[in-house]
């Protein structure tokens, strides 16, 4: 039973009114200050409502997909409806995290929001895209509302350098993938996904030459989505600068739709080059593994860190994307819902290891890493949070991080990739040493000066309780998350 | 008539001409004109693929138009961070905005 083609557009119609009512609020005149409080409330009820749509439609979709929309531009399957779930629940959790953050940052609330939420509305389209012409589309709308975001905060000298910082890196990027998407073009006489594969296949096809550069041109721009080294020099600077829960929010929802779009782009339209992309995805894996690793140990700022920390789950992440299908599917560890149940996992920890930095920085105006000596005695709930973020980062058994890993290096053990699962291994005793550096200044240094007690907010406490349960859930009752990456992975 | 691959050489100067610009340039109007280089020489691309493998149909002339618009919106955004920086900073001089290092 195929589901009407107006429902399929659900979830991003909710989004888009939504902003609209948002973005509208800021022109009624009459009291801004009550009116500015609604603001937060309205995009929850809006991205609630999103998320609802995206569930019926994950129950109502069986494979093959339910169909596709604007003209095979947007193909409604269950991978891309578990991703939107993913965009949904970050930029709720993100606009939980700025109520406080915000207010007393800037006067424009009313835009802010609205930009959270067409970012939020670009990964519904991105990770939903069939064609590379709607790839292109959605990756700009996410970019350019990321890069406005980023540098949000007008008169503070950071957030500006990283919003300018992260533009030029990001125009860039894309350039060169659009270069690589005309290559592409140029070889196949389409953009859709699936009959680019097919036009591939046709043995006469007198410019299969221009795939593998077309290829190395499309990744510079993915790579840089996924902030993968070479192309991750823009994160330490946009993450360091940019508003907390925006960094928080940098961390995971672009990180997820570049995924989305490089395993999507790839394993439908590439499917036959796999031994050249395989090659190309695994050295980039080993890159980023070790380099972001060594880095992390060096930094003092919080914020900085955890942008290595997050270019190094980039690598891991790209282990379950290598390792997709060699082995055979019978097998236990199946790659793409390794990649699934990691970013589901990574999402909980990273927005709530972002929560506390948050909530820290509200307390005492600080990232840097020493001054969260003694923290547990100031806060303990805040030092006790962190540390289940942190052991779940590290891949420490009983958090969702220890599942995410165990599934990515099972299944790189499981395709014979020996060097990746090592590799990934050795970096993640290395990644432990600066998680639990950072925990050691919590737990065992005494506070430097005046050690007041942090109090938190009521939202700061949400966000914390709710990103605490489901990151311990899915560490310690992984079985319902993992069936529903494993239902969600299926992308034919 | 003009072989197909004189446009393609035309298009990949003009994209390393660009990226060259990008990398060498200081100021951050100068790297942004680099860009416009780099997604001009797709249009190239684009028009030229179209207009000798697929001339039937429109959808290379389509996708030109998609990134003429989002080129667009693109410079809006990056010149309005520009002027903010100026305002901050009083330079646009990319190795001057060096607040943060690794």
């Amino acid at each position: 039973m195929t589901t009407r083609t107006p429902f399929l557009f659900l979830p991003q119609l909710i989004l888009l009114l939504t902003t609209l009512v948002v973005f509208g609020i800021e022109l009624v005149p009459g009291d801004e200050r009550r009116r500015k409080d609604w603001l937060p409330a309205i995009a929850l009820t809006g991205l609630g409502g999103a998320a609802m749509a995206i569930i019926f439609l994950w129950s109502r979709t069986t494979t093959p997909p339910a169909g596709s929309i604007l003209a095979g531009m947007i193909v409604v399957d269950r991978f891309a409806l578990f991703f939107q779930i993913l965009a949904v629940t970050t930029t709720a959790l993100v606009v939980l995290l700025s109520t406080d953050y915000m207010r007393d940052r800037t006067p424009d609330q009313g835009e802010f929001y609205g930009l959270l939420l067409i970012v939020c509305l670009a990964i519904t389209l991105v990770v939903a895209a069939a064609d590379l012409l709607m790839v292109y589309v959605g990756i700009e709308l996410l970019s350019l509302t990321s890069y406005v975001l980023t540098g949000y905060l007008r008169e503070d000298r950071k957030s500006t350098e990283a919003g300018i910082k992260y533009f030029l890196f990001g125009a860039t990027a894309s350039a060169a993938m659009l270069y690589g998407m005309s290559l592409f073009y140029g070889a196949t006489r389409t953009t859709n996904l699936a009959a680019i594969a097919t036009a591939l296949s046709e043995a006469e096809n007198s410019l299969r030459g221009l795939v593998i550069p077309a290829a190395v041109f499309l990744l510079a721009g993915f790579g840089f989505k996924i902030a993968a080294v070479p192309f991750h020099q823009w994160a330490p600077d946009a993450y360091e600068g940019a508003p907390t829960p925006i960094t928080a929010f940098l961390s995971v929802g672009p990180k997820t739709a570049g995924f989305a779009v490089l395993v999507r782009v790839f394993l439908i339209a590439l499917p036959n080059f796999y031994p050249d992309w395989m090659a190309l995805l695994s050295s980039i894996s080993i890159i980023t593994m070790i380099v972001s690793n060594l880095v992390a140990i060096f930094q003092t700022n919080v914020k900085r860190m955890m942008a290595y920390s997050s270019i190094s789950h980039a690598g891991y992440i790209l282990i379950g994307i290598v390792c997709w299908g060699r082995g055979g599917f019978g097998g236990s560890f199946e790659g793409i819902s390794g990649v699934l149940i990691y970013l589901l996992a990574y999402l909980f920890t990273n927005v709530g290891a972002f929560a506390v930095i948050t909530a820290f920085e509200e307390a005492t105006g600080s990232s840097r890493i020493e001054d969260y000596a003694g923290l547990v005695s100031r806060s303990p709930a805040l030092a006790w949070a962190m540390l289940v973020f942190l052991f779940s980062l590290a891949g420490i058994p009983g958090t969702g991080g220890f599942i995410g890993k165990l599934y990515v290096f099972g299944a790189a053990i499981q395709a014979r990739a020996y060097t990746l699962a090592v590799v990934g291994i050795i970096t993640s005793v290395i990644a432990a040493f600066y998680y639990l550096n950072l925990l050691r200044y919590v737990f065992f240094q005494p506070p430097t000066e005046n050690p007041k007690s942090i109090t938190l907010s009521a939202t700061a406490k949400i966000t914390l309780i709710v990103t605490c349960v489901l990151t311990l859930a899915i560490g310690l009752y992984a079985q319902p998350f993992l069936q529903l990456a494993q239902a969600s992975a299926n992308l034919w | 008539m003009i072989p197909l691959h004189w446009f393609l050489i035309v298009a990949a100067a003009l994209f390393c001409i660009g990226l060259y610009g990008v990398l060498s340039r200081r100021n951050a109007v100068g790297i942004l004109m680099g860009i416009e280089l780099m997604l001009n020489a797709v249009n190239v691309n684009l028009v030229a693929f179209w207009r000798y493998l697929d001339p039937l149909e429109s959808l290379g002339q389509v996708f030109v138009l998609f990134v003429l618009a989002v080129a667009a919106a693109e410079a809006a955004v990056g010149l309005a961070l520009i002027i903010a920086i100026y305002r901050n900073r009083d330079t646009i001089i990319v190795e001057d905005i060096d607040l943060m290092k690794w």
